[in-house]
């Protein structure tokens, strides 16, 4: 196991040095002219701020040198300057993260259990009623934009029927708890505020199903597929020869096989999180990075554009790594090899 | 030793059909079987011809959409019907099934020792896992595992073939089963641990004085450890008796030609007799007796009138033509080849 | 009329046709009908003011108006021609790219392949629509910047499904007997690989064409696409967005985009199952 792990880590750098370098080559070929990425087409008459970029960038250097430049920069945590908030593009994201961060993990959780649910129902009803629902459910999420869903679903939940809190983390006149992790659910109970608590997870409510039910779509299939390939499997058998309930059989042992592929795909679909991040979070409100691309992108502001490519690229290699690790110690077989 | 009067296994005329795309397929025919306590019983027979769905159906472990004609007595107790609940509580505990291929038998993902355990308090809420996991080590020294702790820490994939059929050996005998199904244990593994699986059956079968149900296509197997042997064909028992009569005087022409087409190792070096023909499929069965097709002593009865089994002279046989296949020249070699039958035990 | 004896042959309803597919089928072919003939069509014209502004749905329109007074399903039935077309650009490049590539690179391995795979390694170690999204910005803001941003997105899981298959068929027999009769390596590839080669990818590209419409309406969602006053769908949506309370506006363009997305869906899905029992 150790070395599909120590393989596993090798790759990483090198991953990671492609998306450095493919963010590299897209700032030189912004409209013809790298300056343009940096400081943007207004500021191409002043001087000073030309000066200064040249010199940050060390853009009248040679390509590779200013590569290196570039990485070296990456490195100490400079992505540039926002062209739109005037800070450094690292702080920016910084400030953001925990946002993203918090509805990216309850639109997991959402997503995972009821697509793990509706997968197990669907290999267990397979080709009845209750089958037919969950994969039309899942494709259902899938197929619609993000974006759409969240604007419709704020319409009816908040708008029509007020049972769900409308737009942004937290009521509008609402204080944010105190700072310690970001996650506003967290951070209120750390300060013993249960209606702030209360609060933040309602607002959390209709983002995360919004955003979990992309996901909830690719996870059912995958473990209704793995289900059914489990189901058919002599072990299922001698597991009722036993004298295991139905329950049992399918959680104990055809659920564990099936949630070892699964594992894979849970990863995998960070990156739809990620997207429906991006789309999404205008639509709510919701201060995070998502929202941050769109702005930025809105404004053509080059700097933070590209360091939000490069975050969400690395975050997305991050995961997968972590999921690929996960199912070396979930697998006995590979455990144990 | 005596066997007690009433059978613990009880079948009579067990009809098993599938609803398929294709239609109704009637994989069981009319199946009457018997098994008794302490006694082996041999099911015999090509793959296809119906054996495991037989004790599937004994388990009730056949899907939904199956239909199941017939009566299955375990103890006097009727089996077919009973709802899956209360099957369950047999399963494992009063009846146990071992399966063919031990490293698909078993859950890869969990180790030995939990899957043991897991028999035992599924049967018993009220053992505690520490007290499982130990019965499930004893488990492992009854079917001589060697170093049987640290085995029941492992998974299946660091077991040797003959030691995972032994380990679901010792899942299906945790509750002390009064009847054990054996389908095929020993089609998946080498032929030096055949023999050594056969006999830890046979030893767990006189300890605890189990009745055995030995599924095989392997007449040598069934030969060397069953008391009573059926064969089956084509979904139905075509020969029936004491597994000396059967086997020194076969009288139905496929059991003939089952054993004509044992390889033997002793004596002259001749050619496999090979039973011409193939077993007819599910969807494609000749009518009147299946086997006329295959069968050199068919007249035009064999393929009208489809032959009941009949007794003669203590073996019943299901053919229209017995007593000429019983008295044409009997394999003579059939008999001196068999592996010597050790004597039964008390 | 003459009298016929043979009797009407009844319609068996192939294995593969079930409920899904046919509504899926049903679907595309309305709106590649939509793409291809609305212009014909006797609706409002989508880019001019035909009634009040902000109207809700009535009889004449069916859908209400927009901020700009024009009618929502004119404009709806109209995004067809920018979203199917530019998604049918995107998926022939990005297979046609990916594809060549994956088939050289599976066949002739070494450099080569692991050049390729690199490439598409990095490529897919993306989102897509980030990597859209830097990519759209790099070059400006604009439909067909936007394509190619999701060409250069999709190519890479073609590249791996054409190289997967080349490399399971190169070791097939038939590709030896052709070898040892003498065929060049290209013909071999052509001729003989690459033909078992096409099922997957065609059923992925179905599959994706959904995909690909939903990637370009996100880009001009968040204003890297079309531009006002093209009706796209994203663009439309990006407007609803604005007037909340207006549900009618975002709602034509998002059922349309559902609507695509689902019926290729289910296409694919139905190709998947025609394709698959015959062996390869």
């Amino acid at each position: 196991m150790y070395r599909y792990i120590i393989r596993r880590l090798i790759a990483m750098p090198l991953l990671l040095l492609g998306i450095v370098s493919i963010a590299f080559l897209l700032t030189h070929f912004t409209k013809g002219d790298p300056l343009i990425s940096i400081i943007g087409e207004r500021q191409m008459d002043n001087p000073i701020v030309v000066a200064a970029a040249r010199a940050r960038w060390g853009l009248d250097r040679s390509l590779p040198e200013q590569y290196l430049i570039y990485i070296g920069n990456l490195l100490t945590g400079d992505f540039g300057t926002s062209l739109r908030t005037k800070q450094g593009v690292g702080v920016d994201l910084l400030q953001r993260l925990p946002a993203t961060l918090e509805l990216v993990v309850a639109a997991m959780l959402v997503g995972s259990l009821v697509g793990v649910t509706l997968g197990v129902v669907a290999a267990h009803y397979r080709d009845r009623a209750a089958d037919h629902f969950a994969r039309l459910f899942a494709l259902f999420g899938s197929s619609v934009p993000v974006f759409w869903s969240g604007l419709i679903l704020l319409f009816v939940f908040w708008y029509t029927l007020g049972i769900l809190p409308g737009p942004g983390r937290l009521d509008t006149r609402t204080m944010a708890p105190p700072d310690v992790t970001g996650f506003y659910t967290l951070d209120s109970l750390m300060a013993g505020n249960l209606s702030v608590f209360a609060e933040s997870v309602a607002h959390l409510i209709l983002p995360a199903c919004v955003l979990g039910w992309a996901v909830m779509g690719i996870i059912s299939r995958q473990v209704r597929a793995s289900m059914l390939d489990v189901l058919n499997q002599d072990y299922i058998l001698a597991a009722r020869a036993k004298g295991a309930s139905e329950p049992r059989v399918l959680v104990n042992h055809a659920l564990r096989n099936a949630l070892i592929p699964t594992l894979t795909i849970v990863g995998f679909s960070f990156a739809y999180l990620i997207t429906g991040a991006v789309l999404s979070e205008a639509i709510f409100r919701w201060p995070g990075m998502g929202s941050y691309a769109v702005d930025a992108a809105r404004n053509l502001d080059y700097p933070a554009i590209m360091g939000v490519t490069i975050v969400g690229g690395t975050a997305f290699l991050l995961t997968n790594l972590v999921t690929d690790i996960a199912y070396a110690f979930v697998d006995p077989r590979i455990r144990f090899r | 030793m005596q066997s007690p009067d009433a059978p613990l296994l009880e079948i009579r005329g067990l009809e098993v059909t599938f609803a398929a795309a294709r239609g109704r397929l009637e994989a069981i025919r009319g199946v009457d079987l018997e098994a008794r306590s302490g006694e082996t019983l041999g099911l015999v027979g090509e793959s296809g011809c119906g054996k495991s769905v037989t004790m599937l159906a004994v388990m009730g472990l056949l899907p939904p959409s199956v239909q199941i004609r017939g009566s299955i007595r375990f103890r006097g107790m009727e089996l077919a019907g009973r709802p899956q609940k209360e099957l369950a509580k047999l399963r494992g505990a009063s009846i146990g099934m071992i399966f063919q291929d031990p490293m698909t038998a078993l859950n890869p993902v969990l180790t030995i020792g939990a899957q043991i355990a897991e028999a035992i308090r599924i049967h018993d809420a009220t053992v505690s896992a520490r007290v499982a996991a130990g019965r499930a080590v004893d488990m492992l020294k009854l079917v001589t595992i060697p170093y049987p702790e640290r085995r029941a820490l492992q998974y299946p994939h660091e077991l040797s073939g003959g030691m995972r059929q032994r380990a679901m050996i010792a899942m299906a005998m945790a509750n002390e089963p009064e009847l054990l199904i054996a389908d095929e244990p020993t089609t998946a593994l080498d032929v030096t641990v055949q023999a050594q699986i056969i006999e830890l059956l046979r030893r767990l079968q006189a300890t605890h004085r189990m009745g055995l149900v030995l599924i095989s296509h392997d007449l040598g197997i069934v030969a060397g450890s069953a008391d009573r042997v059926a064969i089956m064909y084509a979904g139905r028992i075509v020969e029936r008796g004491a597994v000396e009569d059967i086997f020194d005087r076969p009288r139905h022409p496929y059991t003939r030609g089952l054993l004509a087409s044992l390889p033997k190792i002793d004596g002259q070096a001749t050619r496999l007799t090979a039973i011409e023909g193939s077993p007819p499929s599910l969807t494609a069965r000749p009518s009147g007796c299946a086997f006329h097709p295959r069968c050199r002593h068919a007249v035009e009865l064999c393929a009208a009138q489809e032959p009941a089994l009949r007794d003669i002279a203590g073996i019943d046989v299901a053919c229209h033509r017995a007593e000429l296949v019983a008295d044409s020249v009997a394999a003579p070699s059939a008999t001196a080849e068999l592996p010597s039958r050790p004597n039964a035990t008390a | 009329m003459a009298e016929t004896a043979s009797p009407r042959p009844t319609f068996v309803r192939p294995r593969w046709a079930t409920a899904p597919v046919t509504a899926g089928a049903f679907l595309v072919l309305f709106w590649v009908g939509v793409a291809l003939t609305v212009q014909w069509w006797p609706i409002d014209n989508p880019v001019a003011f035909v009634g009040t502004r902000l109207a809700p749905p009535s009889v004449t329109h069916w859908l209400g108006t927009d901020a700009l007074g024009r009618d929502v399903v004119s404009r709806t039935l109209h995004g067809a021609q920018y979203s199917l077309p530019v998604a049918l650009a995107v998926i022939v490049s990005a297979v046609a790219i990916g594809a060549t590539l994956g088939a050289i690179s599976g066949f002739l391995g070494g450099l080569a392949d692991s050049a390729v795979m690199r490439l598409v390694d990095i490529t897919l170690s993306f989102p897509a629509i980030m990597l859209a999204m830097a990519v759209t910005a790099s070059l400006g803001p604009g439909l067909w910047h936007a394509a190619i941003a999701m060409i250069i997105v999709s190519w890479p899981n073609y590249a791996r499904l054409m190289r997967a298959q080349v490399l399971a068929v190169k070791e097939r027999e038939h590709v030896e007997a052709a070898v040892a009769a003498g065929a060049s390596a290209p013909r071999t590839l052509i001729a003989h690989i690459l033909p078992l080669c096409w099922s997957p990818i065609l059923v992925n590209a179905t599959m994706d064409f959904g995909q690909v419409v939903l990637l370009v309406a996100s880009l001009s969602f968040i204003g890297l696409g079309a531009s006002p006053p093209t009706p796209e769908w994203g663009q439309m949506i990006s407007e609803g967005a604005q007037k909340f309370y207006q549900w009618w506006i975002a709602f034509g363009p998002g059922m349309a985009i559902l609507s695509v997305a689902l019926g290729f869906n289910f296409l694919g899905d139905g190709l998947r199952d025609i394709l698959d029992p015959r062996t390869q």
